[in-house]
This record gives structure tokens, C-alpha cells and sequence, in this order.
């Protein structure tokens, strides 16, 4: 009976959805060299210094699943966005995308179809969109550089399709980008991002440049286009509304570690890291219960001179010696994971 | 009522172009009482941070007061010069914006500028100004106050600066704080610090706020009453719980809506189609028809001026804004049982 349970749960942590995952990250680090230049190191006696943006973080995206990483400003969720669409080498770790070796030195092809499959969205779609360029220009730029049409009339029709596809009229590609909109400029952002018919999309903090009444019109659209075309999503934000109302899991990322990983509604209902819970606290109350939240303590430390131990351990209520010493290991179960002293020994 | 703090009347900005007049705020009034925080919200483009502008007499030319009266405390300041209006601001007027770093002076001291300001409105000694300088520090949340005095401003953290900023907003006990998307370039965890501190100096010291932020979550929690903005108009007055929890505006009612929620989610957002109109492109009648579920014949013919509806103030000519809730109110709940 409960060797059955176990292996349940073994199941579980391996595709925490049902699906294979098309997305496996494993120990992906990444340090920037924010040392000055070697004439004032030599001067000034200075050392190099290093920047650990992300730290050993792993996890993996079912197919049709939308993953979440979610973290204040620093905590290194746009570096490991970046790094998964190949934008940054990463300094350790792997990527895996259906299996594939991202890194791995590989066929200039076999790369080329893998490249087609994976997207990026941008944070702000004023400078994501080339000014100079037509919007017909801009969205058929992927068609033309993985050669998916031949004929210029083939080309034409797709980029009409792709335009009434994301609610703007096909007409609109003759148009600049400065005749648009926030909310049309994101959705031209989108249009371009699924001209090359990918599987996996990363979105990084997409809606956090627009208006709420427009945030809604892309979200949806987003949940609409994922629904149709069975879309994968990495979705970065900062926003935890935003993120509960797209994401099946999510991921909480501190001073770039991946502190906690559980599925939306587990995370939200019982949350378990310490930093977690600090951050749902902070959310302002929009249902106004007039219940008195916990005051929040502390800000983010400097990553270039992280707190020993856990990272948190200064701003958390339950840290003791061990959380100042030791950085807490990864414990998963279930497709969820923690990283924290405090839950391991049963104090949180 | 007592007599308000400040009373905004029928105010009208303007920004001559080349292909004529934009009028950017068209009509908007309210009334602040000594101690209130009066929360203003609305999507970029909406007048919110000019209407802040216009009140503390900072508009950028050739933007201009192109008709209404401002009164604070029985004083009318529109008319004003600009010299009478520099000894308002700071001393009367508080104000903080949205980039701590950018009114911040980088080359002087944070204890500099705090004492600099303190020195040019009160009648203190430089000595005096440098204790209430350190005082003002510790109150707003900054440790080891004293020492960090000497410090520059990129010395300190976001949050930090956002911290020092209000306090030279408060330094010399100003009647009305004007707080322009105070936490907008902030985290989450900070935010909540600084609407916090921002909140409690203003009580203590009894002044007025003007709240503008983007964020309804922010004025859920810090304000007592908001106003909802729409192409330069306020579209919903009203106590703060009334408006979130009832919004009677249909603008107000789909900007609930499309705010993804924390407790219980929902399978879509409610969506507004479409978006706000530009300033050369304000439609006749209210400027919300196009994209109103409800509007009719007289939505596009008629402007809606504010007309009170139970606590609020709502402009919008539907007779379901503007009935009664109570009735409404019960039936629903007998519907639900």
C-alpha cells in the first residue's frame, strides 16, 4: 500500500504534469565578472568581484504547461530567461529542450530547427520592435530567416493571418510600430514570436510595461493562443497576481536561487518557504479584508556580496545559526521543492 | 464637511499644437479635508499625474490652466505667480515622485538637501536643521539616521531613496503631500514598506494626501478615498471601500475586473476592449461610450457630469450606476440564498 504511494510520488516528481517535459533545466548557474578594469585593480590593489545572477536552479516544463518564475527585482529570473533561448551562455548547468543538448556542441542545423521552436516575448515593446521597419517587415523576418515560405504572396497571406490571429487587422502590416498602441505593439511583439510556429515560448515580464485594462486583453490572448496551438510557457514576472492567474506551477526565485517550486494553487494556499510567505504578505489587499498583514522586513541584499548560509537568513523570522552557516539543500517531493532550513527540520 | 484643505473646481488643462488645442484634464473637481488621502487612479494618459501638476503649479509649458479654480485653504492659488507658488511648494505643498533617483541631487549629501529645504521654509538655525534633519531620517526607516546623513544618494537603495525623498516631502511640515506613483519603480516587499511609512508620517502630522498610482491594489490599502480618471475626466468618486467592492462606473466596474485577483482565480480576465482614446480623438459624449457594454443614444450625444449615487460621485448617464444599492444590494443577496 504505501510502496504504491511512493511510487506515485516518484511518478509525480518526474513529469509534474501528465505529458513528457519539453523543457528540463539542470544546475544552471551564471556568474557576470563586475570587476573594474585591470589598470584601477592594480592601482587600487582591488580583487575581481563576481556576480552570481543565477545559482544551481532546476526545473523542468511539461507540454501545454505554463511554468512560472516569479522574484524582486535581482533575483535573476530574466538571466535564466535569457539563458534558456540560447541569449546567454550559461557558466554551468544544462538545457534541455525535447531532449535535445542546448549547449552541446551540435550541427549548425539541427540548432537552426531547435532555435525555430523556441520564442522570446519582451518586457517593453517600444524597443523590442524596430521603428524603421513596416509591421508586415518585422513579422515575416522570422518566416524568412528559417526559410518557412518560398513565394512573397505565401509570405504575405501568413503575416495577414498571424495579424487577425493576435486582433489586429491584416491591413496593419503596412503600418510603423509608432502608429500603435502599448497593447498593440505587445501584440505585434506576439504575432512576431509565432511566425515561426514554435512550441515554447519564453515571456519575459510581458505585460508589465501596460495598462491593467490591456494587461487583461494580452493575457487572455496569450491563455487563448496557448489553448489553440498548445504552447509551452515560461512566463517570468514579478507581478504574483499576474502569475497565479497564468501559471499551473510556479517558481520563486531569491538572490538567484530557486527557493521554492509548487503548483499555483499549493503555493498560494499553503505557502512554505519563509520568503514566500513575506512576499505574499506584501501584495496589497485588493479585497480589502482589513485584516492587518505582517510587517515586511529588510530589502534585498547586494548580490555581489550575498549573506552567508541561506541568502535570506537576515530578513527571516525563523533563521537560526545553521540558516547563518549552511546554504540549505534542495528538498523535493511531489513535484515541489523548497530550499530552507526551517522546513527541513519541521520549525516552519 | 469642514472646509476642505484644498478644493479643485471644474479644472481644465490645456496643450496648444499645431493642429490646435489638446485638452489633457477636462472638468475635473473634488474636494480634500485636512487629513484625508484621496487615492487617484486611471491608466496612463488619463490626467492623473497632471492634475497633481496643475495643483502644485509644476505643469510643463506650453501644457496651462486653461480654466477652473484651485483653492487651498481658502486661498485661491491658480492665479498665483510663479515666485508666490515656489514658497507653496516644498512648504505648503509636499511633493514625491515616482524615480527616487532622478529628484535626488546627485552631487549633494541626502543631509545636505534635507537641511537646504528645512533652512529655506522654517526659521530654524543650521544646528536645529541638522537634528530635525536626523529626526526625519529615523522616522521614515532609516537606520544609523546620523551617519547616513552624510552619505549621496547612490549610496543608498531604491527603497532608501524613496524614503529620503519623502522625507524632504515632509521636512517642512507641509499641509498637502502630493505622492506621484510613489512605489511604482519599487518591489513588492518594498512598496509595502514605504506606503506604510508614507501613510503613518501623513497621520501623525495631520496632512492631506494625494495619492496617484496606477495600482488599485496600492489605494486599497492607503487611501480613504479614491478617484477614478478617465481621458482627463474622473469617471467615480467615492469612499474607497464603496468603489472597489461596488463600483457603479462601467469603467470602474471593467478595471476591477481585468485586475488578475490573489484569492480564487478566475478562467478569464474581464477584458475592455479597445483603449483609451487619444487627446486628439475624445469622443462626443462620454469618452468611455465606445468601449462601454451599456452605452446608448444619450452616451454619445451628452456629456455625464458627476452626480452623487449613494457614497459616491459617479459620471455616467446608466440608471443602474446611479440607483439606489441598498434595494440592489439585498435582491442580490435573496437571489443568492
Amino acid at each position: 500500500m504505501s510502496s504504491m504511494a511512493d511510487e506515485a510520488a516518484v511518478m509525480e516528481l518526474e513529469t509534474p504534469q501528465d505529458g513528457t517535459p519539453v523543457v528540463e533545466v539542470q544546475g544552471l548557474s551564471r556568474v557576470f565578472d563586475v570587476s573594474r578594469p585591470w589598470l584601477n585593480r592594480v592601482l587600487e590593489r582591488d580583487t575581481r568581484h563576481y556576480l552570481r545572477a543565477v545559482q544551481d536552479v532546476s526545473f523542468s516544463i511539461a507540454r501545454g504547461e505554463t511554468f512560472a518564475l516569479v522574484g524582486e527585482s535581482g533575483s535573476g529570473k530574466s538571466t535564466v530567461a535569457k539563458m534558456v533561448v540560447g541569449l546567454l551562455p550559461p557558466s554551468a548547468g544544462d538545457i534541455r529542450i525535447d531532449g535535445h543538448d542546448m549547449l552541446g556542441a551540435q550541427q549548425a542545423d539541427a540548432m537552426r530547427s531547435l532555435r525555430r521552436r523556441i520564442q522570446m516575448i519582451f518586457q517593453d515593446p517600444f524597443a523590442s520592435l524596430n521603428p524603421r521597419w513596416r509591421v508586415g517587415r518585422i513579422i515575416a523576418e522570422p518566416i524568412r530567416a528559417f526559410g518557412l515560405e518560398e513565394d512573397g504572396k505565401a509570405m504575405e497571406r501568413r503575416v495577414g493571418e498571424l495579424l487577425s490571429l493576435v486582433g489586429l487587422d491584416p491591413r496593419d502590416a503596412k503600418k510603423f510600430p509608432h502608429e500603435f498602441s502599448g497593447g498593440q505593439r505587445q501584440r505585434i511583439c506576439i504575432a512576431r514570436a509565432l511566425a515561426s510556429k514554435p512550441e515554447f515560448l519564453v515571456c519575459d515580464e510581458p505585460t508589465s510595461a501596460l495598462d491593467v485594462s490591456v494587461q487583461a486583453q494580452i493575457l487572455n490572448l496569450m491563455r487563448d493562443l496557448q489553448d489553440e496551438f498548445g504552447l509551452t510557457y515560461l512566463f517570468i514576472s514579478h507581478d504574483l497576481a499576474v502569475v497565479r492567474h497564468m501559471a499551473s506551477r510556479i517558481g520563486v526565485m531569491y538572490l538567484g536561487r530557486l527557493v521554492e517550486v509548487a503548483g499555483s494553487q499549493e503555493l498560494f494556499a499553503s505557502p512554505r518557504h519563509p520568503y514566500t510567505r513575506m512576499l505574499l504578505d506584501a501584495v496589497p489587499d485588493l479585497a480589502m479584508t482589513g485584516a492587518r498583514r505582517k510587517k515586511v522586513e529588510g530589502e534585498i541584499p547586494n548580490p555581489i556580496s550575498p549573506p552567508s548560509g541561506c541568502a535570506f537568513h537576515p530578513r527571516c523570522p525563523l533563521a537560526t545559526e545553521r540558516c547563518r552557516a549552511e546554504q540549505p539543500e534542495a528538498l523535493a517531493a511531489n513535484g515541489a521543492l523548497v530550499r530552507c532550513h526551517a522546513v527541513e527540520e519541521g520549525r516552519a | 464637511m469642514s472646509v476642505p484643505l484644498l478644493s479643485v473646481r471644474d479644472l481644465k488643462v490645456e496643450f496648444p499644437t499645431r493642429r490646435g488645442r489638446l485638452r489633457a484634464i477636462d472638468g475635473v473637481s473634488f474636494d480634500l479635508a485636512p487629513g484625508e488621502v484621496l487615492g487617484m487612479v486611471g491608466e496612463s494618459g488619463a490626467g492623473k499625474s497632471l492634475t497633481g501638476a496643475a495643483v502644485i503649479g509644476l505643469l510643463e509649458p506650453p501644457g496651462r490652466i486653461a480654466g477652473g479654480e484651485i483653492w487651498l485653504q481658502g486661498e485661491r492659488i491658480d492665479v498665483w505667480t510663479p515666485k508666490a507658488m515656489q514658497k507653496v511648494r516644498g512648504k505648503r505643498i509636499g511633493m514625491v515622485f515616482q524615480d527616487p533617483l532622478t529628484s535626488l541631487n546627485p552631487l549633494f549629501t541626502v543631509g545636505e538637501q534635507i537641511t537646504e529645504t528645512i533652512m529655506t521654509h522654517l526659521p530654524v538655525s543650521a544646528r536645529e536643521a541638522r537634528d530635525r534633519a536626523v529626526a526625519l531620517l529615523e522616522a521614515v526607516g532609516i537606520p544609523a539616521a546620523s551617519k547616513r546623513l552624510n552619505a549621496y544618494p547612490h549610496q543608498f537603495s531604491g527603497g532608501m531613496r524613496q524614503r529620503v525623498v519623502i522625507a524632504l516631502a515632509l521636512c517642512a511640515e507641509p499641509e498637502l503631500v502630493i505622492a506621484d506613483e510613489p512605489t511604482t519603480a519599487l518591489d513588492v516587499s518594498v512598496q509595502a514598506q514605504i506606503i506604510d511609512v508614507l501613510k503613518e508620517l501623513c497621520r501623525e502630522r495631520g496632512a492631506s494626501v494625494i495619492l496617484i498610482t496606477h495600482d488599485m491594489g496600492v489605494i486599497a490599502e492607503a487611501a480613504d478615498r479614491v478617484a477614478v480618471m478617465y481621458s482627463g475626466r474622473i469617471a467615480e468618486i467615492g469612499p474607497v471601500a464603496d468603489v472597489v467592492k461596488n463600483p457603479r462606473h462601467p469603467y470602474t466596474t471593467g478595471l476591477m475586473g481585468s485586475i488578475p485577483a490573489l484569492a480564487g482565480s478566475v478562467d478569464r480576465l474581464v477584458q475592455i476592449p479597445g483603449a483609451m482614446p487619444r487627446l486628439d480623438a475624445i469622443p462626443e459624449g462620454c469618452p468611455f461610450n465606445p468601449r462601454c457594454p451599456h452605452a446608448f443614444d444619450k452616451c454619445r450625444e451628452a456629456r455625464p457630469e458627476p452626480v452623487q449615487a449613494g457614497s459616491a460621485k459617479v459620471a455616467c448617464w446608466l440608471p443602474e450606476a446611479l440607483a439606489e444599492r441598498g434595494a440592489m444590494a439585498t435582491a442580490d443577496a435573496g437571489g443568492e440564498a
